[in-house]
This record gives structure tokens, sequence and C-alpha cells, in this order.
């Protein structure tokens, strides 16, 4: 399915390493009597293999970037493009499979499924992609690898640490080779030394060639990206590189 | 996603919540049970009804007091009416004359004991008064000696003809014939023995004593009995006729004028069989309306309890959403949970309702049946009971919004 999206025409002409192209988005919701403007417009380009934070106050209109970002929502008004596939004026369905196919998440409270061990929450993406069995346990098998839980890979949720926890939770994000990984506070509820742990991981993961994209409100997180980008207001604030150590 | 993946997945979440599960399936286990008991029960009856445990012989017709089905004995409209007496009897065979083939007059006493040696029944022996037509009339078959004769009932010997159970009871070595038993301090010879027959309707033929209705009349009494009497047809062919002449001599017989309603009643194998159709049908609509209220009662249940797992689950709902499931994945595990839930409570209540409808059926002394019929009927209703009862909880599953079902707690 990759492939067949890079070799799509628009694609070509905008640059092939252009991941999201988000031109002027805009997001209203009615709470009862009055009408939230969460984005007011968003201009962003994302390449790929950046790493990406995504900073600001809470009521800054973060939260509901990251609901876009991960195609959990679609803007009220505005373009958005993943890999050149127009994802503003998607159903459900189509959605759920950009999620399945482009997108890996990491949340801040992991979102494992409890009675489910390491490797059946791994596993989980591939199930709704359609992979078979064999290849399935095989895959989930290396992303845990990769994150260092060779050894966890029968025990449940409850019998792991915070940080193993989060860890499952990467592997689950990798395991679909998606073309983005999307944190949300993932070091939020971890100590901070699991927390660097986590954050180096990142580090290999973009060095290996992934993009992610970390929501935080932690300057100490977002000094790990080499791009950050501040909202205030629903709007961006700022955008620029970081000095990386 | 494959199917297997769900099933897998349907019956992972129905196992962590054993007990709510099982409580929900014996909603539908007792809706089942209830209506293939009863359907068994009855099958195995009408079976062994139609094929061949039949009460009365062919061309054969009996004619009473009481019709026979016990539930209406001591029903003051047919209690009232006179009973048929030894005379009545006479007179009725001087009336019918040679058209019948033959008749039997039966006169019953059922809470009587034989005892031989040392060896005794229990004290339910069905006695029956009666006349050398009794073999051909009850069809029995004679396994050893001989029937009673035309000279036993004339000169009302002491002699009997015992039913196979009677026999294996006072004579497990055998050779019956020619010794004698007593019955109620009485004396009678075994004239012979009735080859195994079975029963019907709650009696149980080789439990009968056959003995000459005279003798009967001299040691029992003839106070407060009355006779049955079966009449044979010569053929199919005059059947009808002969019926018609029986039920005019009996009504000659007992004086009645033509305005009278007759105060018997008449029944052959027939009419005993399309009885108990009457009444199997009356107990199947009964049986039906039952389960499908306990069934739909049941199904409300399994609606509840998925609604209550589709509110613990909206995070695990919204985190299956999130990692790609689409609506149609999410509905098909619900749909398959309360499908799940409804088929092991069918098939439960199949076992079990098989079980009972054949014990109960044992004890009636009927064949042993399985109702395909009902079986699969009770699937296939369980199976849409749980997708009909399931559909709006997995919709409602189906149709939640990732954001908010992640963000539950």
């Amino acid at each position: 399915m990759p492939n067949e999206i890079a070799m799509e025409p628009r694609l070509a002409r905008s640059g092939a390493d252009v991941v999201i192209r988000i031109e002027g988005i805009t997001k209203r919701y009615v709470m009862g009597a009055t009408t939230v403007h969460a984005l007011k417009g968003i201009d962003l380009l994302i390449r790929r293999n950046e790493y990406l934070a995504v900073m600001g106050p809470s009521g800054s209109g973060k939260s509901t970037l990251m609901n876009m970002l991960g195609c959990l929502d679609t803007p009220t008004s505005g373009r958005y493009e993943f890999n050149g596939q127009d994802v503003a004026n998607m159903e459900d369905d189509e959605l759920a499979a950009i999620r399945n196919r482009e997108i890996g998440f990491v949340f801040q409270t992991f979102n494992l499924l409890p009675r489910s061990t390491s490797l059946q929450n791994v596993e989980l993406p591939l199930v709704y992609a359609g992979v078979p069995a064999s290849e399935r346990r095989h895959r989930a098998a290396e992303a845990l690898f990769r994150v260092g839980l060779m050894d966890r890979l029968h025990h449940k949720p409850n019998e792991l640490s915070g940080g193993q926890r989060q860890r499952v939770a990467i592997a689950r994000a990798l395991v679909n080779r998606p073309s983005i990984i999307l944190a949300d506070e993932p070091t939020g509820n971890l100590d901070s030394q699991t927390g660097r742990e986590i954050m180096t991981l990142f580090e290999n993961l973009h060095e290996g060639g992934n993009t992610i994209i970390v929501v935080t409100h932690e300057e100490a997180i977002a000094r790990h990206a080499r791009r950050v980008v501040r909202l205030r207001d629903g709007k961006i604030e700022s955008d620029h590189a970081t000095a990386h150590l | 996603m494959l199917l297997v993946e769900t099933i897998v997945m349907a019956w992972r979440s129905l196992g962590a919540n054993k007990l709510r599960s099982a409580l929900t399936v014996a909603g539908i286990m007792i809706g089942i049970f209830s209506v293939i008991s009863v359907m068994t029960t009855i099958a195995a009856l009408q079976a062994s009804i139609e094929t061949g445990l039949t009460y009365l012989g062919s061309n054969i017709f009996q004619l009473s007091k009481y019709p026979l089905n016990f539930s209406v004995v001591g029903d003051s409209r047919f209690k009232n009416r006179r009973n048929i007496s030894y005379a009545d009897y006479l007179r009725f065979s001087r009336l019918m004359g040679t058209e019948a083939g033959l008749i039997c007059p039966k006169v019953w006493d059922n809470g009587q004991q034989a005892v031989f040696g040392g060896r005794k029944t229990n004290p339910n022996l069905e006695l029956c008064g009666t006349n050398e037509g009794f073999t051909t009339a009850n069809d029995f078959q004679i396994e050893d000696g001989r029937s009673l004769s035309k000279e036993d009932v004339e000169f009302s010997r002491a002699v009997c003809v015992v039913g196979q159970q009677v026999f294996q009871r006072l004579f497990p070595q055998g050779g019956a014939v020619g010794q004698t038993i007593r019955i109620n301090e009485r004396k009678y010879e075994v004239a012979g023995v009735f080859a195994s027959k079975g029963g019907a309707f709650g009696s149980n033929d080789d439990n009968t004593v056959a003995i000459p209705i005279t003798r009967f009349f001299q040691d029992f009494g003839s106070k407060n009995r009355t006779i049955y009497l079966a009449v044979e047809a010569r053929n199919q062919l005059v059947y009808e006729r002969t019926k018609g002449l029986a039920i005019g001599a009996l009504r000659r017989v007992r004086g009645l004028r033509p305005e009278d309603p007759n105060d018997f009643e008449i029944y052959s194998n027939d009419s005993l069989a399309a009885a108990f159709r009457s009444i199997a049908g009356i107990i199947r609509i009964g049986a039906f309306v039952i389960s499908t209220v306990a069934l739909i009662a049941a199904g409300v249940g399994i609606m509840n309890i998925m609604l209550v797992s589709v509110t613990e689950r909206t995070r695990e709902i919204g985190i299956r959403k999130a990692l790609g499931a689409r609506q149609r994945e999410i509905r098909r595990q619900f749909l398959l949970e309360a499908l799940f839930l409804s088929l092991f409570g069918a098939f439960s209540g199949i076992v079990l309702g098989v079980a009972a409808g054949n014990v109960l059926a044992a004890w009636l002394q009927a064949q042993m049946v399985f109702p395909w019929g009902w079986s699969l009927a009770g699937i296939l209703v369980c199976s849409a009971i749980g997708i009909g009862f399931g559909f709006y909880p997995a919709q409602k599953a189906a149709s939640l919004d990732p954001i908010e079902a992640l963000r539950y707690e």
C-alpha cells in the first residue's frame, strides 16, 4: 500500500519527503450555547525523518492538533494531506485505515489492553491490517526485541513496570512500520530516570529513520526534538529548529 | 480482519467475566430447556403411540361410561352416569346378534396383589374380569398356555392369564402354566401367559391379569363396577355400520329416548391417537408461548449485559479504533459475543432439555427420541435473539468517537 501512495503524481510535485501538509486548518466545537475555536488556521509541513515537538499551554489547541495529526478527527476547514492523500474529508473507516497503516500512537497512559500479553498487544495493529497469524507473531516479537523486551513477550501489562509498559506501547506503534510515530506526553506517567530511557529510545528510532512527533508541555522533553512548534490560542506562535545537544 | 481473530477476541472477553456470562447464558438456557424438554416428551409419546403400542386391536371400538382419558375420571359429568352392568352386557350381546366379530366385556380392579410361593407382585395389578375375546380385543399375544375360553366364563372357573411382568415377577424360573397363584386370598390356576406389550397412557399392559368375568363378580363383587365393552367389526368395510348398530343397541339397553344424548363414550385406537394429538397440540402451544416469553426476557438480559460491557470497555474500544479497527470490526466483535452467549444457552438448553424429556419419556415407557427439528429451530431462534438484541449495543460500540473513548476513565 505505501508504495502505491508514493507513486501518486501530487506527491512527486510537492517533494517525495513530505509526510504531512497542513494548510489553514481550523476546528470549531459547539459546546452547548458557545462555540469554541480550538484551531484558528494552522499551516504545517512535516518531512520524512523529522523529529518534531508540539508545545503549548493547556487550552492552546495542542490536543486538538494532535487528534488532527493522528487522523482521529477531521478539521472544520482547511487542507490536510497525509502522504499526498486528502484526509480532511475522509469517512471514519477511511481514517481508521490511515491510522492503521500510517500512524503509530504512543499515549501518556500507555493504553494497552489489560487482559492481553505484550505480544498480543503489539500484534493488534497487524490484526486489523489483516496480516496472517504467523507473520504477525514474528513481526510483533521483532518490534518487542527492538524496544528491549524480548524476555517479556508473554507478560500482561499488570506484570510490567511503567517503563516496560511504555516500551510495549512503542513496539505496538512501530510494528506496522508507520509513516509517523505520534507520542502524546509519552513520559507523563513515568519517573524522570525511566522518562530519559524512553526519550533515548525515541532518539534511536529517529536515527533509524523514523518520523517522530512528540506532543508535550515539558521543555526538557521538547529539547530532544530537532524542531519545536509552539501553539498559543489556536495558532502557531513559533516554529524553529532547536539547538540540539 | 479475519473472522478467527474476532472469534478468539470475543471468546477471551467472555471468559474474563465468567459469572456474568454464565448467568446470561442461563437465561437463554432456561427458555430453550422448557421448549425442548416438553417437545421431546411429546415427540417420544407420540412416536410410541403411532408406532404400534396400541391399546386396542384393529377394527375394534370400545363403549364405556368414561372416556379413556384418565384425567377426567371423577369428573361429575361422567361419574353420575349409570354403570354398565353385566345384565346390560348380556342384553347388548343379544341385540348385536351376529353383527360383531366379538364382544368383549371388561371390568377392572387396579389395586390387587398376586402371590405365588414366597413371591409377590406390587399391589397395583390391573386385574380384569373379561371373556375369551380379551386377547384379541386388547391386542395381546399368547406366549405360553392358552387364552381364556368360553367355558371358563360359562362355568366361572378360577383360572387366569397373566401379563409378562406378573409372570416374570412370580415365576423367574418359568413354568407358570398349571401353577396356582393367589389374588386377594383366592386361588387361580394359570392358564396362559401374555407376551410383552408395553404400555401407553400411564398404564402398563404387562401388569395385567385376566380372569373370567363371571368369576370376577363372584370374587370381587359387582357394586360400583362398570363394564367396558370392546366390539370388533368383522372387517374394515362394515366398521362404521357395526359401530352405528352398537351405539343403537346400547342406547336401547340403557332406555334412552331418541332426543337423549349418549350417556356413554365410544372410542377406538384412531380416536385415542387423535385425542392425544389434540392434547399434545395444546401442550405444544403452551410450551411455545412460555419459551417465547422466556427467550425474549433472556434476550433483554443479553442486551443489558452487552450494554454494560460496551460501557466498561469504552477505553478498549477507543484503543482498538486508534489502532485502526473499523466500525464493522468493532460491531462484529460485540455481535459475536452476544451470539456466543445465546448459542451457549441454546446448546446447553438443548442438551438438558433432551435429557430431561427422554427421562420423562422413559418413565412413561415411551421411546427415546431426539427432536432434530425443534433443536434446529432453537439454535436458529437463539442466533436471531443474539444478533437481534446484540445489535444495538454493538452498533453503539462501533460508532463511539475514538477521542472520547480514549479519554474515558
